[in-house]
């Protein structure tokens, strides 16, 4: 008999590491049945540090997160890791290789690590990834490290909505103008440059550092805009914003051989407590629930909506725009009219 | 989406350094829209128990080519037996005789995939393996 989502909730946060692992796996496959283990476990969580990493492929995201790792845990620390990693857009399979470059923390009962496949879930990554994480919080995990590719806006939002979030580069990757183009340095609570001991290091130490100099939002975090006090940081409330600044620091490592690591681990526990003194760790908090309540309704409004229009209605719509006998927007216009029209009846 | 996806996790045991058949495989089996846990080279039994507990996968694969299945494959099950993942099936590919398979089978080996097996048949066998777990399971 398969133990209800409840017991496993009960084990996981006595410690049961098998139950985690089936709690994990009922978060990602069926949030409706795991809803009873959320609701269990959640007075349990908001005690771990929630660190996010992104970056492009072949940063060595997965390398260094296994480097911080170690350093945590020789400091006594427990770490669990969620290693988010992409769907095959056309199979739905996907191959996780993250523990390849984790094999040094195996057999340390102080580390728990999760591959992910990002799946094709409606809204789903950021929702499913954070119950992960409050799951590996509330079975007592000290820090827990969400690594996401940092390409897709839905990866990249996951990585966000953790306490610290690193932003991970390496020399010889057209850095400088991807990193702006992907948008990705803005979120960056912490740079890594990792592979420094590669050619062009300083070059990419340089353009990160002109690049906060010149345009990071921390610097000018808020000023008049027609009349009204605009912020630019929306994690932060406005009248906290010239109260406290963080400058995202940029930590050169090479993750291989664990140099840099340590200053790394500092610059991530100096950020922490910087959100503690500067009183912004409720505040993000709750700027991060916002959002996540946000995208969780919708996700549900869409899903009831959907399963409110009657069969093939949508696909005759994709016909039509289409056919140019409707412009997206009045497609949508029907099918919205329609569902209306379905809820007052019903 | 509605499908439960299923999970297998494919490692290499032991210390031949030969991975082109499992990662043939690891392909093969994602493409069949299944998730594929990598754990690359030279795992030890202890390791593999931990990685199939830790990621919570339907099935375990082992990929041997060194003919040390014989030591390795009871090992690695004892293992896994002694952390409750009695209920995961393994799956064993490479150059194992005949005369082992039937062996290996009594320590709870479900498949035996020589080479030259096809891998649409290792995905039906693996998909039918795990419908058949869930339906005693429930």
């Amino acid at each position: 008999m398969k133990p209800s989502a409840l017991d496993l909730a009960e084990a996981a946060v006595a410690g049961n590491r098998r139950a985690l692992a089936q709690l994990l796996t009922l978060i990602e496959n069926n949030a409706e049945r795991a809803a009873p283990a959320m609701s269990r476990l959640y007075s349990h969580t908001g005690r771990a540090h929630i660190i996010g990493i992104t970056g492009a492929p072949g940063t060595g995201k997965s390398t260094l997160v296994a480097a911080m790792a170690q350093a945590w845990r020789a400091e006594g620390k427990t770490v669990g890791i969620i290693a988010v990693d992409p769907t095959s857009p056309f199979t739905g399979g996907a191959i996780l290789g993250d523990r390849i470059r984790m094999r040094d923390l195996s057999g340390d009962e102080g580390v728990f690590i999760r591959s992910m496949a990002t799946r094709g879930a409606l809204g789903g990554l950021a929702a499913v990834t954070l119950d992960q994480a409050r799951a590996l919080d509330a079975a007592g995990f000290d820090k827990v490290l969400i690594e996401t590719v940092g390409a897709g806006q839905n990866e990249v939002a996951v990585a966000r909505l953790a306490q610290t979030t690193l932003v991970v580069e390496a020399p010889g990757l057209g850095d400088e103008v991807q990193a702006i183009k992907a948008g990705i340095l803005e979120i960056a609570d912490v740079l890594v440059v990792n592979k420094a001991d590669r050619p062009g290091a300083t070059q990419t130490v340089r353009a990160l550092r002109t690049m906060i100099e010149t345009g990071h939002p921390a610097l000018k975090t808020r000023w008049m805009h027609h009349g009204q006090m605009i912020g630019v940081d929306d994690r932060y409330p406005l009248e906290d914003q010239d109260v406290a600044l963080w400058i995202p620091p940029i930590v050169e490592t090479v993750a291989a051989d664990g140099k840099g690591v340590d200053l790394l681990v500092s610059k991530i526990e100096e950020h922490r407590n910087y959100l503690e003194t500067a009183g912004l760790r409720a505040p993000l908090e709750r700027a991060h629930l916002e959002v996540e309540l946000m995208n969780r309704l919708e996700a549900r409004l869409l899903k009831r909506l959907l399963e409110r229009l009657p069969e093939g209605v949508l696909s005759e719509m994709v016909t039509s725009v289409q056919q140019r006998t409707r412009t997206p927007e009045q497609a949508i216009e029907a099918l919205l009219s329609q569902a209306e029209v379905l809820a007052v009846e019903s | 989406m509605l499908e439960q996806n299923i999970r297998v996790l494919i490692a290499k045991p032991g210390l031949d350094g030969h991975d082109r058949g499992a990662k043939v495989i690891a392909r093969a089996l994602r493409d069949a829209g299944i998730e594929v846990i990598y754990t690359g080279l030279r795992q030890t039994p202890e390791m593999i128990a931990e990685a199939a507990l830790q990621e919570d996968v339907d099935v375990v694969g082992l990929s041997i080519l060194s003919g040390a299945h014989m030591a390795l494959v009871p090992r690695i099950r004892e293992v896994m037996d002694s952390q409750g993942l009695d209920d995961i099936p393994l799956l064993v590919g490479g150059i194992i005789p005949d005369d082992d398979r039937n062996e290996l089978e009594k320590y709870g080996v479900r498949g035996v995939f020589g080479p030259g097996a096809n891998t649409e048949e290792i995905v039906r066998f693996i998909r039918h393996l795990v419908a058949a777990d869930e339906g005693t399971a429930e």
